[in-house]
């Protein structure tokens, strides 16, 4: 009696989706229209505008993290209670990171001098 | 003793936390690893909150003296696009200096791999083994490929540029090594080493572990089991390896 053991009999492959595909090949295209506009800011904005820099570079960022872990990671489609496990949380690292950089600064003032 | 108490409005004792169903729509492992994940960016958020605390007790460069005039010393933090500004042959190459573009070819092919993962991802979901197979190829081949150009840019920060070398006590020094560095302080290629390696350390793990779902895809194990789940649990791991280095590229590299 012949055995058997090709797997591929017994599931059926379907074919691709083409709409989700292009989906994700979108969200690709427009990550990387971000990172070259983030270049562009880069080396086109003069170092005296320093601090518009940096506010443009953290909001891009920011874009580019949500496209990532919604769209990438799925998280946009989860459930409601999924989604705010994972970013209420987050609230935390934001203020931490806003506090300790004034942290910082006044640590520079107090050593350096204003 | 009689109990009186009923905390749900549906029928007594069934409420969704009540067990037998996924709450949070998802499976155990799923779940599992993105609580992980949110630990993670805990650590990594410690890490990069640290450095924006040093960074901003440092004093910075004057760019109201014209950024050209900009040269390495350890009493300022450098600018990051003077500090990174090589590429591999650029012995041979027309131009003196190639600011960031090294950087900007590594967020590349990590976003692309991240790309290749998703559509293993996609792939699973239909069951198509062979396509699962070849996505998740690409996409080892991006991690190993993002690896070898980290190497590549730790030494030749710790070689030092053949231009810019600082001046210290009458030497020249160049690089960097546990004590000292050409760009700055000491500080700035100390974070620079611990956040790039504590972030390469997570590409390397990950590189592994695509390695190990790619060979149990090749091996028939979700065929066998109805599902590709595990190419989507890996794939969450991926993408936030991705996440982080797009912060980590913004706050070294870009501000």
């Amino acid at each position: 009696m012949a055995h058997h053991h090709d797997e591929s009999t017994h599931i059926t492959v379907l074919p691709p989706d083409k709409e989700k595909i292009k989906k994700l090949w979108t969200v690709a295209g427009i990550l990387g229209l971000i990172t070259a506009f983030e270049f562009a800011i880069a080396f086109m904005v003069p170092h005296e505008y320093q601090q518009l820099r940096v506010w443009v570079f953290i909001a891009m960022t920011i874009v580019k993290a949500a496209y990532i872990v919604g769209e990438f990671m799925h998280l946009r489609h989860e459930a409601k209670v999924l989604i705010w496990s994972i970013l209420i949380p987050l609230i935390f690292v934001v203020w931490m990171l806003v506090a300790f950089v004034y942290e910082g600064m006044a640590i520079s003032d107090i050593r350096f001098g204003s | 003793m009689a109990s009186t108490s009923t905390t749900s409005v549906q029928a007594p004792g069934r409420s969704v936390w009540d067990g037998g169903v996924s709450p949070m729509g998802a499976s155990y492992g799923k779940l599992m690893m993105w609580f992980f994940l949110l630990s993670d960016a805990f650590t990594f958020s410690a890490l990069l909150i640290t450095y924006g605390l040093v960074r901003s007790s440092h004093p910075a460069f004057d760019v109201t003296q014209g950024v050209d005039t900009f040269v390495f010393s350890p009493e300022y933090w450098p600018i990051p696009e003077k500090v990174f500004d090589s590429i591999p042959f650029m012995e041979y190459m027309p131009f003196e200096t190639a600011p960031l573009i090294f950087v900007g070819l590594m967020t590349f092919i990590l976003i692309m791999s991240s790309v290749t993962m998703v559509l293993a991802v996609e792939a699973g979901h239909r069951m198509d083994r062979v396509a699962v197979e070849k996505w998740m190829l690409w996409t080892i081949l991006g991690g190993i490929t993002f690896l070898s150009c980290q190497a590549w840019e730790w030494t030749h920060f710790i070689h030092g540029a053949h231009h810019g070398s600082a001046v210290a006590e009458g030497t020249t020094f160049f690089g960097a090594n546990l004590a000292q560095n050409q760009y700055g302080p000491p500080d700035f290629a100390a974070f620079f080493f611990f956040i790039t390696g504590f972030h390469g350390f997570h590409v390397f793990s990950g590189v592994c572990l695509n390695f190990l779902i790619y060979y149990n895809t090749v091996m028939g194990v979700y065929q066998r089991r109805g599902h590709y789940e595990m190419v989507e649990k890996v794939g969450l791991y991926w993408h936030f390896v991705d996440l982080v280095w797009v912060f980590v590229f913004t706050f070294f590299y870009l501000v």
